[in-house]
């Protein structure tokens, strides 16, 4: 049954790189099913792609033979999927309770009048996405944000300022 | 003698040691003596002696959790040991250090738990946005198995271990035990029902033990050393080193390896170098976001797992979070509300639904539209939230600051009533 379902929409499926198969392939070996490796073949896809699309996650169901629904069950649950498209930098923004007590909320605020985005949003010239994250452990150093993979700590107004310009000039 | 067995090959101003610098400082000599003749049991019953309780959260007994492992002919011949680095607690950033600073550490106690259950295969489940973590642990494997600690026949044993490590993409549910297995198994993160056990039918049905990483820390040290050198670490009842931090507004917020039972005072005035100018200890939760409040009469209690539980609390993940009194309790309860509201997986009604309603109430006491009436709503929900009423421990974690903070700052929600606003701000 699953399988007829896969088959008609496949259409919509985009074909994979080379790449993201060679990928997908490595981690098929580390896990005995196929089933398993659903989550990374999603991640795999998305730093190829930048996010996850509808065509996409057809191609990877089809490719690893597993239900879409199931898959599309699991690239929603996890917040580090991206099931719209994001900015070129995705800033994960810690608000939970240490950074609140250092002032986190303020640091919000800047960043939503200097860069015109709040969580969930994406700035005008596709630069930066915001997302909240849960506590990133670093609770020492709060407030702490991350942009793409690099961590960024004991944040301040000016520093965020500089943090920003910097990615805007890579 | 060494005092400081998680800590002392980590400084964080280089990057971590490799494995020769790491062999050197006594590094992987426990899976040598195992080498040369420990059997499985034996590296057990020393775990289960050492009296090691789990540094995840729950203080679960180490070495009794692995004797719940089925062994002999007729128990699948799969077994799997899963290492819980997904740290996500509020609060906590203690996991971090361990990785970052000395990944050798964490493999070579995995080697150890591995042999003792008896597991062919391990994982790590690495939470995502630890991509520093991520580089060295991905390092240390490599060295680990060019060195012949990891594979096929270690060290002349018979015993294989392949280690594997797993990003995860996110999700504070991840943390749950069963909801980690069902995670790896790339599905959906919801709780699994209990029994059974992960012990006796986890990862793909096969018998797994999941730890977090600062118990697995423990394990080369306890081999190494001794179990009298382990015991002799504490200033308490409970045994061995533990990881302690300290954030929110003191002088030097930070993470140390203290004994357990260091009296509680010693951590935030001496180490933490106490509060900021102009602020006052108002409270803190112990033990990250799903702890109840302690208050400055519990200075001089002792970090340890009963003495902390004997307070009304739990010690769980060891890093304290500190209220100073310009900071509103309210929005910080309201804060970890909302947290717990996010992260529900939504799987079970109480929790579903209760966290997103006792999230909205918080958000009307920040407007000044909270009511005697919400507040008795709260109230109810410590109840309906709490232990025996969900499928997990996320919601009663929930009801740990929520309960706790009803009672200890009355005044400061009654007064967010009488004024219809915030009274910390201006």
């Amino acid at each position: 049954m699953s399988k007829n379902v896969i088959a008609s929409s496949a259409v919509r499926a985009r074909k994979l790189s080379a790449d993201e198969i060679a990928e997908i392939e490595h981690e098929m070996k580390l896990y005995p099913d196929k089933r398993a490796v659903g989550l990374e073949a999603l991640k795999i896809v998305q730093k190829y792609q930048g996010w996850v699309s509808d065509e996409s996650l057809l191609a990877i169901a089809k490719y690893l033979n597993i239900p879409i629904a199931d898959l599309e069950g699991v690239a929603t649950f996890f917040n580090l999927v991206y099931r719209h498209p994001v900015g070129k930098n995705v800033i994960l923004f810690c608000n939970s309770v240490s950074c609140w007590i250092m002032g986190c909320d303020g640091l919000r605020e800047h960043i939503k009048k200097q860069v015109g985005i709040d969580f969930g949003e994406t700035s005008e010239d596709e630069e930066f996405t915001m997302i909240p994250v849960p506590c990133l452990g670093d609770c020492d150093r709060a407030p702490v944000m991350m942009v793409g993979s690099d961590l960024h700590r004991n944040l301040t107004s000016e520093k965020i300022d500089q943090i920003i310009s910097g990615y805007r000039n890579k | 003698m060494v005092n400081n067995p998680l800590t002392k090959n980590i400084d964080m101003s280089r990057p971590a040691k490799d494995i020769a610098g790491y062999e050197a400082a006594d590094g992987y000599q426990s899976i040598h003596a195992i080498a040369k003749g420990h059997a499985p049991e034996d590296v057990l019953q020393l775990v289960k002696d050492s009296g090691l309780k789990g540094r995840g959260g729950a203080g679960f007994p180490t070495g009794l959790k692995w004797s719940f492992v089925p062994q002999g002919e007729n128990t699948p011949a799969q077994k799997y040991l899963v290492v819980n680095a997904d740290e996500m607690e509020p609060g906590t950033f203690k996991d971090r250090l361990l990785m970052e600073g000395d990944p050798h550490l964490l493999l070579e106690g995995m080697v150890i738990a591995a042999y003792a259950i008896r597991a062919s295969k391990a994982y790590i489940f690495l939470r995502g946005e630890y991509t520093v973590s991520e580089r060295a642990l991905n390092i240390a494997i490599k060295e680990a198995y060019e060195r012949g600690f990891l594979g096929k026949n270690i060290l002349g044993t018979g015993f294989d271990l392949d280690i594997i490590l797993h990003t995860s993409a996110g999700r504070y549910i991840c943390g749950e035990e069963t909801a980690l297995l069902n995670a790896l198994e790339g599905k959906r993160a919801n709780p699994r029902a209990k029994p059974p056990f992960p012990q006796v039918s986890g990862l793909w049905g096969k018998p797994t033990i999941v730890n977090n990483v600062e118990t697995i820390c423990n394990l080369p040290g306890i081999l190494t050393y001794g179990i009298e050198w382990y015991q002799s670490l504490s200033k308490g009842a409970d045994h061995g080193t533990k990881l302690f931090g300290v954030s929110g507004k003191v002088k030097s917020p930070g993470c140390w390896e203290l004994p357990l039972g260091t009296p509680i005072r010693d951590l935030i005035e001496g180490h933490a170098e106490g509060m900021q100018n102009g602020l006052e200890l108002r409270a803190f939760l112990p033990g990250g976001g799903s702890t109840d409040f302690m208050s400055p009469e519990h200075l001089d209690l002792k970090l340890d797992y009963d003495e902390i539980a004997k307070a009304g609390s739990r010690l769980a993940t060891g890093t304290m979070i500190i209220l100073d009194d310009k900071t509103c309790p309210v929005g910080m309860i309201g804060n970890l509300m909302r947290f717990f509201s996010h992260e529900s997986c939504g799987f079970c009604t109480p929790c579903r639904d209760g966290l997103p309603w006792v999230d909205e109430i918080f958000q009307g006491f920040e407007n000044g539209l909270g009511n005697e009436k919400d507040l008795q709503i709260l109230h109810e929900h410590v109840d309906y939230l709490g232990p025996g009423r969900t499928f997990c421990a996320l919601a009663p974690g929930a009801t740990a600051p929520l309960g706790s903070g009803l009672k200890l700052f009355k005044e400061d929600f009654e007064q967010h009533i009488i004024k219809k606003r915030c009274p910390y701000k201006l």
